[in-house]
């Protein structure tokens, strides 16, 4: 086993190039649980460790204030997404990436992690799914952008193909509320039993809603999204509780949840059908 | 493959020898190069026992290969103060009583150190969500919060920002 410390992305591609089968490790707070536990030992005995986390073009990311977007590296972490001023352009990622663990697993953790993780319970990935975000992946044969929704497949399944690396993800900088909300047993340290992102771009009046931990990845919901979009009040900026209401039941039968060790189905629809409904009362107040 | 590798931890260099790669930084420390005072219990990153600075941010050591670590400076819970003569923290937790068992308390003192050093205002509900990964079976949290709102207040009544508190071992 050897352990690889690449500084910059060509040399990172190489190493990912030369041992396809390597361990890749960003932060370390998903794929280091299952070291220590063993049941990567065996794979690590004979393979290769790359490590990214002092991937120079991974650490950074840029706004670009023409295109309203933001593209972060891979290796930004969830503490770095919780601060100025990329905490004010990507508000509902900096509130997901808040409920991630505690400090320490933020201060690792990282949002290209998150993604090659694709764990459904993954609380950045309902947010990179409601904004539409793209993931950027590179390897020695060239770089490829794909829509989130593409890159995520199933339980910890995405489309990343051998020897390639998640470079990072775009994401646009939107005018509206916007916010994530997830049911745990605590406030910190908790996997999502059921998470939801709920997005709002005024400029194009309407609403992309995201479901997490009900179903084996994240899923959008387009029937409350259509119903969402025709029924605010969108010059009042108001809705009334029994729209906020149907937004979230609308949601929730979008969701094809499961009874598991933390939680049941029944649970786990109740509970998104409610965070979708607080988190659109919280962008349309009242009427 | 080397057959040994140099950690820098609280200001000196340690070679790592003959040891399995795959090892995380807290099995490094405690088993191979004898820092006991970073505790190992749940090794999944769920109780904030193993707490140190890497480049002077907070992780577990548990979630950190260690083998990674190189080039990189560690700090553990011995780091923060000389022996004999605690930290600010360290007094804090003496003079609050925040300590039964004592076992998340080396965990806790690394976190407040990191909170305080970033934050030297840190107040109430700061200091819980900055400690919120650290978990404690004996104390009911009250003297933690305590000590490290006392530590606060001290620092800002010194001067924030002023004072060093690292020691050397």
């Amino acid at each position: 086993m050897a352990v690889v410390i690449p500084i910059d992305l060509d040399a990172a591609m190489r190493a990912a190039s030369a041992a396809p089968d390597a361990l890749i490790l960003a932060g370390g707070t998903d794929v280091m649980v299952e070291v220590n536990a063993g049941q990567r030992r065996r794979a690590l005995d004979s393979d290769t460790v790359i490590v990214l986390d002092r991937v120079r073009e991974l650490r950074r990311w840029s706004h670009d204030p023409e295109r309203r977007t933001v593209t972060l590296g891979a290796g930004v972490t969830y503490t770095e997404l919780m601060t100025e001023p990329l905490a004010s352009l990507l508000p509902a990622l900096a509130e997901a990436s808040r409920t991630v663990g505690s400090p320490q697993i933020r201060n690792a953790g990282t949002i290209g992690g998150n993604l090659a993780t694709c764990s459904p319970a993954g609380d950045t990935l309902p947010v990179l799914a409601a904004l539409d975000a793209d993931v950027h992946l590179a390897s020695l044969n060239g770089e490829r952008t794909l829509p989130v929704g593409q890159f995520m497949l199933g339980v910890k399944t995405t489309a990343l193909t051998r020897g390639e690396l998640i470079v990072g993800v775009t994401a646009p900088v939107l005018r509206g509320a916007q916010g994530y909300a997830k049911v745990g047993v605590r406030n910190a340290m908790v996997i999502a039993i059921a998470s939801a992102c709920v997005i709002v771009d005024e400029d194009c009046r309407d609403v992309r809603i995201a479901l997490g931990s009900v179903a084996p990845t994240i899923i959008r919901c387009p029937d409350a999204e259509r119903h969402a979009a025709a029924n605010l009040d969108w010059d009042r900026g108001r809705a009334t509780p029994g729209v906020a209401a149907e937004i979230g039941e609308r949601a929730a039968a979008d969701a094809r949840p499961i009874d598991d060790h933390r939680s049941t189905a029944a649970y786990r629809s109740r509970a998104v059908a409610l965070l979708v409904g607080r988190l659109v009362r919280r962008g349309f107040p009242d009427a | 493959m080397p057959e040994f590798y140099e950690l820098q931890i609280n200001g000196s260099a340690h070679d790592v020898h003959d040891a399995w790669l795959g090892e995380s930084l807290l099995y490094v420390l405690r088993e191979r190069l004898g820092f006991t005072g970073t505790k190992s219990a749940c090794e999944e990153g769920e109780c904030g026992s193993c707490s140190v600075l890497v480049d002077d941010v907070l992780v577990c050591a548990c979630l950190a290969l260690a083998g990674s670590a190189t080039g990189k400076t560690v700090t553990t819970v011995e780091g923060l103060a000389a022996t004999g003569t605690p930290s600010d923290v360290q007094q804090a937790f003496v003079t609050a009583g925040a300590v039964q068992c004592g076992f998340c308390t080396p965990g806790l003192i690394v976190a407040a150190h990191a909170l305080l050093t970033e934050s030297p205002e840190a107040t109430g509900q700061e200091i819980r969500e900055a400690l919120s990964g650290n978990v404690c079976r004996c104390t009911g949290y009250g003297r933690i919060l305590e000590a490290v709102a006392a530590a606060a207040r001290a620092r800002l009544a010194a001067g924030a920002g002023s004072i060093d508190d690292r020691g050397e071992t």
